[in-house]
């Protein structure tokens, strides 16, 4: 909207979240990526100030590195940091494997159905994630619900182990996250032209066949989106492996928060918090790309 | 001209460096419908955009009734616009569309509510006062658009693809309409369109654009009879198009011999060039004769074979292979219902045209 | 064909694993054993835990406290929240675009441990320099919300925005409309269903943290979800399934209305086109 745009206003409409969001976004980034290289003392905040001044000049710089070397010689931060990789990649791929058919028989069932499909994937959405979360420990745990059908059936004579196992944390991951990854999916399964099917069928293809050459290729960027949305934030998930992953195996969300207040090493936990990030530039850049061609392509 | 309602004066309009709007001067009358015609691309919607007001040019100035427009914001100008989708608020009746912008003047409301009754009856949709633009019809909707953008009595309207949206039927009708209500309200309108027809039936005067430039400008017979280069005569309608060199140049007539065409063109009225220069002859399908044998005269007659025939109903299309290879397009009336000797593929047959239709083109 | 046969039984079997814990959730809060996972058949169903919970006074203030939170919270993303959404989507290119839309997607996905840590940090260093906020509460759990929904509705207010033409505010300015006008007349109440959408979909994340409510929150500040998660990371507890019984309850009521009356609005919309194109054949 030019003309508007051209009006004093603008410059206020603007500033208004654009000043919130480097206040409260931008700037707090900064200040971890600083805290990181402080030292640790008793203190509160516990820890020292990087810049000394001393009469309004600066009289020395520390820089503690530290709070880095410590976490690459620790093992148990690398195992907590590639633990949280390998349960972020495994549970992505099983939204997927998950999510794609639901999207797909969302994206081509009638009008009417669609509809309530879609509510019914949204509708957990908007029931707390921790409770549908506390749900599983309910059915997981060795006298819980799945352990016990499956002793009244005879399948099995004695409980399963499921809680607190890997298995529990990628339940739980998929769980939570599903209509993240159907959502996405969705959006572009619905785009699609069904006749480029009848093409592809008309042309000789098999069904699976026209699946794999027209379908799942035109249907990258709802996958990408989908998978973004899914790995990013569990890579730094914490309420889920707490509640019901192992103890002896931590993810690096769990790492984090423990070195903020059960250890109260801020600077340790903010050079954590900056390698988490590292890890995820260029997933979340990534995505911002996806977003911004799903947001901008005008109808 | 002194008083040329609107005036543009070396507008440039550039987005990311390269010209919308490339250095155009333009002078539209009072009471005129001027039609900025061109293909996507030409710069004829920026150009309309900058006298509403949503574009600021880059360099020139507009001036309307005489007053400069550079800084006035759209809100400001007396100038409104038709929108190519309409633009109607899907969130308000019919009623509260067309009222928007009387009620942004602060008018009484018993006013505002006679002017809108008052023009929704002149777009005859007064019956329809209280629906919601979702429950009507694309003509309808057009009709809305166009008292909503009249109500407010501009000097000037400004029309994006006033037509476009309508199908083949409804748009002949709307045309006369929007011609009628013109003459009756006295406005001056510009209107940009990419349909040659709809500029020729409803313009007073045709703005041919091209590569953000104005080609030709002329009254609609003008531009058709007497397109000025290659680009205009061949956007504007069909047409036969012959290179050829100039071998006689005099003040009321020239020859023109075309390898292509296998003939030499007589043409009955002088064109200002020097001679032995190469120029293309342009010649309408409409003004070309088919003949199975030879008319009289050695002039303006060329041989060659029908190719193909396409029957159109009110007419036949005819595409005749000269002996030189060249494809000449013909149109015929179909003047008799069951012609017993109609051209048939692949017939021999004379091209002959009268010495007042070619066109000479130098540029 | 067996493709779309493939995939509707994908669908049935991914609604049951969606639904199933909610529903054992549901059935065993009416459960009279402590142990909650084992029926106690002689007993049940009962509504004590529902009678315990709601005299259970620190849960019942958390919820209180969340409430508000979230409706404060909820109130400020939204203003903030749609001047982004409507920059994003109309004010064409400027200086800054990129930071100010990169800064709208990413919180989307950042892991919240790293918000909260990072709002947390903000906050303990403003208090340093400026002495404001003092201490930690409600206000700082409600800024750290707003920052982190504001992109919810940012989003939902701006793909709103991009399925309208943006001809309708042009139009409205050719009709002499000041661009406050412009604002409040056309693009306001074009946009209010993505403005309430994003205010529920604020409410409900706001409602739902733990993880950067921990972060934020002082000693004398606990959310419901607090209270729930330290509730529940000892083990099962009976009332919670009561509590979670409850809010399943209400969001489904809420969704189930607000559906049937969309519903009921697009089918007469429909009908009314219809009509219309009707009568002038």
């Amino acid at each position: 909207m030019q003309a508007l745009g051209k009006h004093a206003g603008r410059r206020f409409v603007v500033a208004v979240p654009y000043l919130w969001l480097i206040m409260l976004f931008l700037i707090p980034f900064i200040i971890v990526f600083k805290i990181s290289f402080s030292e640790t003392r008793m203190a509160m905040p516990p820890y020292a100030p990087l810049i000394e001044w001393r009469d309004g000049a600066i009289v020395g710089i520390k820089l503690y590195f530290s709070n880095y070397s410590f976490l690459f010689t620790d093992r148990l931060y690398a195992s907590a940091y590639l633990y949280s990789i390998k349960v972020a990649a495994v549970s992505t791929l099983w939204c997927l494997l998950i999510g794609y058919p639901m999207a797909y028989a969302i994206a081509r069932s009638t009008a009417a159905w669609k509809n309530l499909l879609l509510m019914l994937i949204i509708l957990p959405f908007w029931t707390s994630f921790l409770l549908r979360v506390y749900a599983w420990i309910g059915l997981l745990k060795s006298n819980g619900v799945i352990n016990n059908v499956l002793l009244w059936l005879g399948v099995i004579h004695e409980p399963l182990t499921l809680m607190q196992t890997d298995f529990a944390v990628y339940v739980g991951i998929v769980y939570s996250y599903l209509p993240f990854m159907i959502l996405p999916l969705y959006a572009n399964l619905e785009k699609h032209d069904t006749t480029l099917l009848e093409a592809a069928a008309d042309l000789g293809a098999r069904p699976w066949r026209a699946f794999l050459r027209v379908t799942l290729p035109l249907s990258m960027p709802g996958i990408l989106a989908g998978c973004l949305l899914v790995f990013i934030p569990a890579v730094g998930e914490y309420v889920i492996p707490s509640l019901l992953g192992r103890t002896d195996q931590l993810m690096i969300g769990r790492v984090l928060s423990d070195e903020f207040f059960a250890n109260r090493d801020w600077p340790v936990a903010s050079a954590v918090a900056i390698l988490i990030l590292g890890l995820l530039v260029v997933p979340i850049m990534l995505f911002q790309r996806v977003q911004k061609g799903e947001l901008e392509a005008r109808p | 001209m002194p008083d040329a309602y609107v005036r543009i004066e070396g507008v440039t309009k550039t987005f990311g460096g390269a010209p919308a709007v490339d250095n155009v001067s333009l002078d539209v009358q009072r009471g005129e419908i001027f039609c900025l015609l061109g293909g996507s691309g030409s710069g004829k919607t920026t150009l309309l955009r900058m006298l509403a007001g949503f574009e600021t040019p880059t360099s020139g100035r507009l001036y309307i009734d005489g007053q400069d427009m550079t800084g006035i914001a759209p809100c400001e100008r007396p100038v409104n616009m038709m929108f190519q989708s309409y633009a109607l608020f899907p969130h308000m009746s019919v009623e509260k569309n067309v009222a928007f912008g009387l009620e942004q003047e602060k008018l009484a409301r018993a006013e505002i509510s006679e002017r809108v009754v008052q023009i929704l009856d002149i777009v005859k949709m007064g019956a329809f006062i209280g629906r919601k633009p979702h429950q009507l019809s694309g003509g309808q909707r057009q009709r809305v658009a166009l008292a909503r953008a009249l109500v407010k009595r501009p000097k000037l309207l400004l029309l994006d693809e006033p037509l476009g949206a309508l199908d083949r039927k409804l748009r002949e009708h709307t045309q006369f309409e929007l011609l009628a209500i013109q003459k009756r309200l006295g406005v001056t309108f510009i209107v940009v369109t990419h349909d040659q027809g709809e500029a020729m039936t409803l313009a007073s005067r045709i703005g041919v654009m091209n590569h953000g430039q104005i080609v030709q400008i002329g009254t609609p017979l003008d531009i058709y009879e007497y397109p000025q280069t290659k680009f205009v005569a061949d956007f504007v309608g069909s047409v036969n198009l012959f290179d050829g060199r100039l071998v006689e140049d005099e003040a009321d007539h020239v020859r023109i011999r075309s390898e292509e065409l296998g003939a030499v063109v007589y043409v009955d009225h002088g064109i200002t060039s020097a001679p032995d220069v190469s120029v293309s002859v342009a010649i309408r399908p409409e003004k070309i004769g088919i003949d199975r044998t030879r008319p009289a005269g050695s002039e303006n007659v060329a041989h060659g074979r029908v190719k193909e025939i396409a029957y159109m109903g009110d007419t036949s299309i005819y595409i005749v292979e000269l002996d030189a290879g060249k494809l000449v397009r013909v149109t015929l009336p179909n003047v008799v219902r069951r012609a017993e000797d109609r051209l048939t593929a692949e017939e021999s047959v004379y091209l002959s045209w009268h010495a007042s239709s070619p066109v000479v083109l130098t540029r | 064909m067996n493709r779309g046969y493939f995939s509707r039984t994908g669908l049935v079997i991914g609604l049951a694993f969606l639904y199933l814990p909610i529903l054992s959730m549901v059935v065993f809060s009416f459960n009279n054993s402590r142990l909650v996972t084992v029926w106690d058949v002689a007993h049940s169903p009962t509504l004590k835990w529902y009678v315990a919970l709601l005299s259970n006074q620190p849960i019942l203030r958390a919820a209180w406290l969340s409430i508000r939170v979230a409706a404060s919270a909820a109130t400020g993303a939204v203003v903030l929240g749609t001047l982004v959404g409507i920059v994003l989507a109309r004010f064409g290119p400027f200086r800054g675009r990129t930071l100010l839309s990169a800064m709208t997607t990413a919180p989307l996905v950042m892991p919240e441990v790293i918000t909260g840590l990072s709002l947390l940090l903000l906050f303990v260093a403003l208090e340093q320099l400026i002495g404001w906020p003092r201490g930690r509460g409600m206000l700082t759990i409600i800024l750290a919300h707003i920052t982190f929904t504001m992109s919810y509705v940012a989003v939902v207010v701006q793909s709103r925005l991009a399925g309208f033409d943006e001809s309708l505010e042009e139009a409205a300015m050719d009709l002499g409309a000041r661009p406050v006008t412009v604002f409040f007349r056309i693009t306001l109440p074009l946009i209010v269903p993505a403005i309430v959408s994003g205010w529920l979909l604020a409410f409900t994340i706001s409602w739902d943290d733990v993880v950067v409510s921990q972060f934020v929150a002082g000693p004398a500040s606990t959310t419901l979800p607090m209270v729930i998660f330290s509730k529940v990371r000892l083990g099962v507890s009976p009332d919670v399934n009561a509590l979670a019984t409850l809010m399943v309850l209400i969001v489904a009521l809420g969704i189930v209305i607000s559906s049937l009356w969309m519903h009921a609005m697009s089918k007469r919309r429909e009908r009314e086109s219809q009509l219309a194109i009707a009568a002038n054949q």
